[in-house]
């Protein structure tokens, strides 16, 4: 039984103790324990259920490769599942949920799956849900997603807030080891800008437990010189509980920082996204030691040596009264001396090796420990946890050769150098064979943009092994000046042991775990070899190995030896499956930062958005802008809005908010040149004073906008565009300007957001302009498409006698700060003319009715103008225009095409949105044939029925005729084929 | 902590000007103003001038200014190909102050804030919309289009509000 020992624990403080529940159980823990070590001080050994088959699980591990102790972290709106207990931080007030166990941690129907095991192999999902298709969606998917999976989905909208933050260094450190921290020094004493990342909340990595002294100094002494070293730096910024996650090209990392993960108080925000540039990473991010796979290294109380002997070292926690230490190498024998020391029992050292003899080894020996060398473990003993283990020689086939009790096994198969980082860019790996260990190839490193490499390992990440080796290794890689810190290589010795015994049969296999978190074992890759799959990618993926959350970080190099046994090829040519980012998981929440709720995205607002809103604006997005659709009065449906603005404006005088609309100042002594390129017409025999509504197409002839241009004087143009055209336009101009007319002397300026522009329009336009005084609107002096400069209202005005509605219309553009001044004055002046602000429906309505086209309504990126009937805004005397050539393709000018018309249903009901023109017979897949579609459909309140436009073949030739036009679920609708104008068709309304 | 301070500016002309940099001498010079170096800023008489691009720069002084002054180089031009537009209404303008004033915008910015002169016009982005900055007694003024002001504002509103970067 695991239990806190009287004495010991660098980390914990015992003197402050924290409240903390498990499963709703009250348990207590002290300051400086993670949720794992607190739950092995309280004896809580069994901390989840795995994935597959339910069988009971306890920690592995002491770091962020723990695979099996995830649990849910918090409640409600803070609660997160799949939380590792071996990195979570111990705080007043923790909930903590075990996972994937029903209906108790303690016993769970799921273990059934354990002893029906050999119904599961690999590739069991490809192999069971085969057929019958619909029982997927009713059987197999329900019953999979409640039996497998993780934890929980949170439910509900995140309660913690975060952020992200940009820094920019000449060297990144990512880790603070000893190694981490010799590497930043050697920067840091250069006076480079330097930053060094830890993930955990101490400095030192594992020195302070298993390193001799450095520099003269004990361990944890020479780690704290360091760190107050670099503290006194100006140039070099620390940060703990910060992983690096990812590396990318052009020295782009991406970093996360746990801010109140480890507080009871949660104020401020909880994780911050470090995105940083740096011109070299140091990844000096140690190693992991791998398990051994042997049957029933999965029972509770199996767990790494490492992870033993920091149980008892940093928290004053016992795994077990006797341990039995189970290696291949020398570095194990570290445990048996801090066990020893601690007053625990270690029956017995299980070496594979058959004569090992090294300074520990013999320190070992002389302590009193027994060691039995060429032995492995046949299997151990206990099913909920460890009794004992069975131990058998190493080259056999698993007979018995003795029984020894124990509550705990500590394994050691070797260390895996951390080369996630080096990997993540590309850096290739090369197979160190003495060592059994992937470290970096120096030869292929990820490279920068100027074809160097910028990432470097350091200390074990890059195979060095030992405390001298890691710290000059360290030293060197940050280009160190002068003497590296000074310690001693102890001894490393290794024989790889990839299964024990080696000749283990199937039975021993079946019970060999790979990768805990996701249940795959052995016989899994072995069968997996056998079923033809020979690359270590398409193993992964049909084992599943390695796919869990903790991406096989224990498992991965256990599992491709194992193929690469299975498939008699060499480790190396085997290979490794991709290390990609992130290193451990990373919050979506950090990773959207700022991003949400009103920040999700930027919403452009025109100088009236405040007026809209507090005038009833039912708002529609229009790119990234609102605009009111239409203005709820009480009561009212946006239907009944509608139909007032238009019948109010039409009899009296509307109000509309057009600032948005592109407004592009085009200036020089080129610019006649370049507007009769952009517009499809002729542009450039305006006079100054005149405006002319043109069209504006792509290189391929189709119509990509059109607005009127407005001539200012004799070099300066100004183009108005839709909305959603006015920063596209203004690039598409630059474009031309910049790579193509690069000669051409003219400047396009965009002045969209310099202007309120406001629509006056009605009968009774004129007199409110006139009330607000000092401009003369008269048809004489501004007559229809003309524009004049002045005054109104006291504010310096343009003013553009141009319609978009075929009423009487000016719209009047004033400096943006100045635009609610004339809105509010015009709706005060005109309040007894029926004033009335209207929405973006009404104005389609209105130009619907009067037959004018909408970019994007008629046009998709596939019509050109012809299609449209606008062939009279297409020049034929110029040379030249963008979308020229395109137009006179054939299948652009074929007389087949469909073709814009009016349509109006027999009965004056609305035709449906998007609907089709169906002709006669079927195509090829047994389709209704189409003759044409709708790109426009409104009620018309201003002549009380149903109105549309269309493109239809041969259209304008068609007058007259009845075509039926499609409706969802319904029998298609007659309608009558009409001039798309449909209201005052002679223009008289707009010039007077 | 000691207060960052976001505040909206509301009297900063801006007067764009177009035109090949090196030859703006003397529409500059009409305001009181030198040709600006590469990224820099210059200043004279009260104003101020920014080099935006090889062919842009942007002149800053009291809003109420901004007429007059787009009026006089326009007059100074003349003929030249030279393009003068009154752009103040046309952005939003904000001043972050306080001691850890560049903590609170490196986590809207990309840009280098460390390598940020004295005299810079530093044109970036701030989180998801296109803005500009240089340095201001005590932190920076911020420039943004006008459109996207409520947004650019409640982003520095809630840089500042998760505090600064410094390790705790």
């Amino acid at each position: 039984m695991t239990a806190r020992l009287p004495r010991g624990g660098r980390r914990i403080d015992r003197s402050r103790s924290v409240e903390f529940s498990f499963d709703g159980k009250p348990m207590r823990g002290f300051v400086g324990d993670t949720l794992a070590s607190a739950l092995l001080g309280r004896g809580q050994q069994v901390m989840g259920r795995s994935f597959k088959y339910h069988r009971p699980r306890s920690v592995v591990a002491a770091g962020p490769e723990e695979p099996n102790a995830l649990m849910g972290i918090g409640t409600g709106a803070r609660f997160e599942p799949n939380r590792r207990a071996t990195v979570q931080e111990l705080y007043d007030g923790l909930e903590a949920r075990s996972q994937n166990a029903w209906p108790s941690l303690g016993f769970d129907v799921g273990r059934v799956n354990d002893w029906v095991s050999p119904l599961f192999p690999a590739g069991f999902y490809y192999k069971t849900f085969l057929a019958p298709r619909v029982a997927w969606k009713h059987l197999f998917e329900p019953v999979i997603r409640k039996a497998a999976g993780l934890g929980a989905a949170p439910e509900g909208a995140d309660g913690d807030r975060y952020e992200q933050a940009y820094a920019h260094c000449d060297l990144l450190v990512a880790g603070g080891g000893i190694a981490g921290l010799a590497a930043a020094l050697a920067a840091g004493a250069r006076g480079e800008r330097v930053i060094v990342m830890e993930q955990s909340a101490h400095w030192g990595g594992r020195a302070p437990t298993d390193a001799g002294e450095i520099d003269g100094m004990a361990p944890d002494a020479w780690v704290e010189d360091a760190v107050a070293r670099l503290g006194g730096m100006d140039s070099v910024t620390l940060r703990l509980r910060c992983q690096v996650a990812g590396v990318y090209d052009h020295g782009y990392v991406l970093a996360n920082e746990g801010l109140t993960d480890h507080r009871a108080d949660k104020a401020g925000p909880r994780e911050r996204l470090w995105r940083i540039r740096t011109k070299k990473v140091v990844a000096a991010t140690g190693a992991l030691e791998r398990p051994l796979s042997f049957a029933g290294n999965d029972v509770p109380g199996v767990m790494l040596a490492s992870a033993v002997r920091d149980y008892v070292d940093l928290w004053g926690v016992s795994p077990g009264d006797r341990t039995v230490i189970v290696t291949n190498n020398d570095d194990a024998y570290l445990t048996a001396k801090v066990l020893v020391r601690a007053g625990l029992s270690v029956p017995a050292i299980i070496d594979a090796r058959p004569a090992p003899d090294s300074a520990v080894v013999r320190e070992v020996k002389a302590l009193g420990v027994a060691v039995h060398a060429g032995r492995g473990i046949a299997k151990v003993l206990g099913r909920d946890k460890v009794a004992g283990v069975a131990i058998c020689l190493i080259d056999g086939e698993g007979a018995v050769l003795q029984e020894i009790k124990c509550d705990c096994v500590a394994m050691s198969g070797g260390w895996s150098p951390v080369v996630h980082l080096w990997s993540h860019c590309g850096g290739k790996l090369t197979w160190d064979a003495d060592r059994a260990m992937f470290v970096p190839d120096l030869d292929r490193p990820p490279l920068g943009a100027d074809g160097v490499g910028f990432v470097a390992c350091a200390g074990a990440a890059s195979g060095a092994m030992t405390t001298g080796a890691a710290l000059r290794d360290a030293h060197a890689a940050a280009g160190g000046e002068g003497e590296a810190p000074q310690a001693e290589d102890e001894a490393f010795d290794l024989e790889p042991v990839w299964q024990m015994p080696r000749g283990a049969p199937h039975k021993l296999r079946s019970k060999a775990w790979l990768d805990y978190q996701n249940d795959v074992k052995v016989s899994d890759v072995r069968l997996a070899a056998q079923e033809g799959f020979e690359s270590v990618e398409h193993t992964k993926r049909y084992t599943t190995l390695g796919m869990a959350t903790d991406q096989g970080k224990l498992s991965n190099i256990n599992g491709l030896a194992i193929l690469a046994d299975s498939l008699g090829e060499p480790i190396p040519q085997v290979g490794t499956t991709t290390f990609r980012p992130p290193w451990t998981p990373v919050t979506i929440g950090t990773l959207a930062g700022e991003a949400r709720g009103d920040l999700f995205q930027p919403l452009r607002r025109t100088p009236l958005h405040d007026w809209h809103e507090a005038h009833g604006a039912h708002w529609e997005p229009v790119g990234q802008w609102r605009r009111p659709y239409c203005y709820l009065r009480d009561g009212e449906t946006p239907e009944q809005a509608v139909h007032r603005e238009v019948l109010a404006t039409r009899n009296g005088l509307g109000l509309l908010d057009a600032s948005t609309l592109g407004k592009i100042l085009v200036r020089g002594p080129d610019a006649e040149r370049f507007v009769d390129m952009l517009y499809t017409n002729k542009v450039s025999t305006l006079k100054p004073g005149a405006c002319r509504y043109g069209l504006m197409c792509d290189e391929n002839g189709f119509l990509i906008d059109d607005g009127v241009a407005a001539r200012i004087d004799e070099q300066t143009f100004l183009c108005h565009t839709t909305t959603g055209g006015a920063d596209r336009i203004h690039g598409w101009m630059e474009d031309w300007l910049q790579c193509e007319w690069w000669d051409w002397k003219v400047h396009a300026v965009n002045l969209t957001e310099q202007f309120a522009q406001i629509a006056v329009v009605g009968p009774h336009a004129r007199t409110v302009l006139e009330r607000l005084g000092e401009m003369d609107v008269s048809k004489e002096a501004l007559p229809f498409m003309r524009w004049a400069e002045g005054e109104i209202a006291g504010i310096p005005a343009r003013v553009f006698r141009i319609s978009f509605s075929g009423e009487l219309s000016y719209e009047v553009a004033v400096p943006a700060s100045r635009g609610l001044e004339l809105w509010e004055a015009l709706h005060r002046e005109g309040a007894d003319l029926g004033a009335t602000a209207y929405g973006t429906e009404c104005l389609h309505v209105m130009r619907a009715e009067k037959g004018f086209i909408m970019i994007g309504d008629e046009t998709d990126g596939t019509v050109v103008p012809q299609d449209l009937g606008l062939d009279w805004a297409i020049s034929k005397k110029k040379d030249d225009f963008l979308g020229k050539r395109g137009q006179e393709r054939t299948h652009l000018s074929d007389p087949d095409r469909w073709k814009l018309v009016g349509l109006e249903t027999l009965d004056g009901s609305v035709i449906e949105d998007g609907a089709y023109i169906p002709d006669a017979g079927r195509n090829a897949n047994g389709q209704w044939n189409v003759q044409g579609r709708v790109t426009s459909t409104y009620h018309s309140p201003t002549l009380g029925k149903g109105i549309a436009m269309g493109l239809l073949r041969h259209g304008p030739k068609r007058m007259g005729e009845v075509v039926k036009l499609t409706r969802i679920g319904k029998e298609p609708v007659e309608a009558r084929v009409v001039s798309p104008v449909f209201y005052d068709p002679e223009g008289e309304r707009q010039d007077v | 902590m000691s207060e960052v301070t976001v505040a909206r500016v509301g009297d900063q002309g801006m007067v764009l000007l177009r035109g090949e940099i090196t030859a703006l001498d003397g529409v500059l010079g009409a305001v009181g103003l030198p040709v600006p170096e590469p990224r820099r800023i210059g200043r004279g008489g009260g104003r101020a001038v920014a080099w935006m691009s090889p062919d842009e720069a942007l002149v800053l002084c009291p809003a109420d200014e901004a007429r007059d002054v787009a009026a006089r180089m326009t007059e100074a031009a003349g003929d030249a190909f030279v393009t003068v537009a009154d752009v103040s209404d046309a952005r939003a303008v904000f001043d972050l102050r306080g001691p850890w004033a560049d903590e609170a915008l490196a986590k809207l910015t990309p840009a280098d804030l460390a390598a940020v002169e004295e005299d810079e016009m530093r044109r970036s982005r701030l989180a998801q919309v296109a803005g500009a900055f240089w340095r201001e007694e005590g932190g920076w003024r911020i420039v943004c289009f006008r459109s996207v002001g409520t947004y650019v504002h409640d982003l520095l509103d809630n840089a500042v509000a998760g505090g600064p970067l410094a390790p705790a």
